[in-house]
């Protein structure tokens, strides 16, 4: 199933910086309006990259270490990291398209 | 949200998502996408967007508005790392720190408001000397003491390196500039609708919202505006539910009218 995990700051390192594939992190809190309108769409877009790139998410209230660590001051946030290092950042509600096309680069 | 009939208070994320269940509930289709342009084929109308193109019998255009931009140096290359438009998504990570809110109206209060049950301290800015902002906002917003007014006040540069450090402030009356050092500062000075596409096809107000009639008809048959995009809104909610609603209810006559067999 390629519906994204949760993270945490305990296995953010294990699953994210380690991981051998891209991994797209969606940065969320439960009370963030806009959050919930990414996470259909970052849903749909892991059942699309399935096997190319793992979606993960981490709730920023239960996790704020990592948060700080990347500098997350505004949600929701998509980070792209490949090879453990960020290498692209979504702030804010864009459309699937847009997504996409952050994502082929880093794909591709 | 204190002002949506029947209901209390309500955020207003979660009304728009509680319509949006009760409408897929009877068979809305959800998409999201950006439309970049609008035409009329053969009686239809023609859709393009990012994803594709779609036609219609008839559209409703209910794009709403967005948040204006100040536009000073800084402000893009620093949003989402302090910059901000939505107090309610990242007033949480200023927790104990000094933020700045620009504007003086009802959004500027509330989302004020919003952030200071965070921050440490909120700076208002505002380029008058008083706020146009509704009488029980101001009184709130001026009886929390860690709120703290600057008139007659403009934003020329937010300035940071990987994150919002400080404001550059220019006094309109005295022309004497400062610096104001902010962790964050969110920008309330009014909204846009987003109807660029649109130009030169629809007649517009100098703001660019659509003139309609009573029915939310712009004049191309089978073509609705409503809500926020439309000029002489109230911009409210519920108007913008009450628009929708008509707009609704003329599109299903019209295409009853224009389409049967």
């Amino acid at each position: 199933m390629a519906k994204p995990r949760e993270v945490t700051d305990n296995t953010f390192e294990q699953e994210v910086i380690q991981a051998t594939k891209p991994v797209l992190v969606d940065f969320w809190a439960p009370w963030c309006g806009p959050c919930r309108m990414v996470a259909p769409i970052v849903e749909e877009l892991a059942e699309e990259y399935d096997g190319q790139v793992e979606f993960v998410k981490l709730n920023t209230d239960d996790n704020p270490n990592t948060a700080i660590k990347y500098g997350i001051r505004s949600i929701p946030t998509l980070l792209v990291f490949k090879d453990g290092r960020p290498v692209g950042q979504i702030v804010g509600f864009r459309p699937k398209s847009d997504l996409k096309q952050r994502l082929d680069a880093v794909v591709g | 949200m204190e002002n949506y009939p029947g209901l209390e208070e309500v955020n207003g994320f979660e009304l728009g998502q509680m319509m949006q269940r009760q409408a897929e509930k009877y068979g809305l289709e959800v998409g999201y996408t950006e439309v970049t342009g609008l035409e009329q084929r053969d009686g239809l109308h023609l859709l393009h967007t990012k994803d594709g193109d779609y036609t219609a019998k008839a559209v409703i255009i209910t794009g709403g508005a967005d948040y204006n931009r100040l536009g000073v140096p800084g402000e893009a290359e620093l949003t989402g790392r302090g910059v901000s438009y939505c107090a309610t998504c990242d007033a949480a990570f200023f927790k104990d720190q000094v933020c700045a809110v620009v504007g003086g109206g009802d959004a500027a209060m509330d989302e004020g408001l919003f952030v200071v049950r965070y921050a440490s301290k909120v700076y208002v800015i505002h380029r008058r000397d008083q706020l146009r902002a509704s009488k029980i906002l101001q009184e709130r917003a001026f009886a929390n003491p860690k709120m703290e007014f600057i008139w007659d006040t403009v934003v020329t540069e937010i300035q940071g390196k990987d994150a919002v450090e400080c404001l550059r402030l220019r006094n309109v009356k005295t022309n004497e500039e400062s610096t104001l050092e902010v962790a964050a500062v969110f920008i309330f000075i009014g909204l846009s609708p987003n109807t660029d596409y649109l130009k030169g096809m629809l007649p517009m107000d100098g703001g660019g919202h659509i003139y309609v009639d009573e029915w939310m008809e712009t004049g191309v048959p089978g073509l609705f505006a409503a809500g926020d995009v439309r000029a002489n809104s109230a911009r409210q909610v519920v108007t913008a539910a009450g628009d929708g609603a008509t707009a609704a209810i003329r599109a299903d006559h019209y295409i009853s009218e224009t389409f049967q067999e």
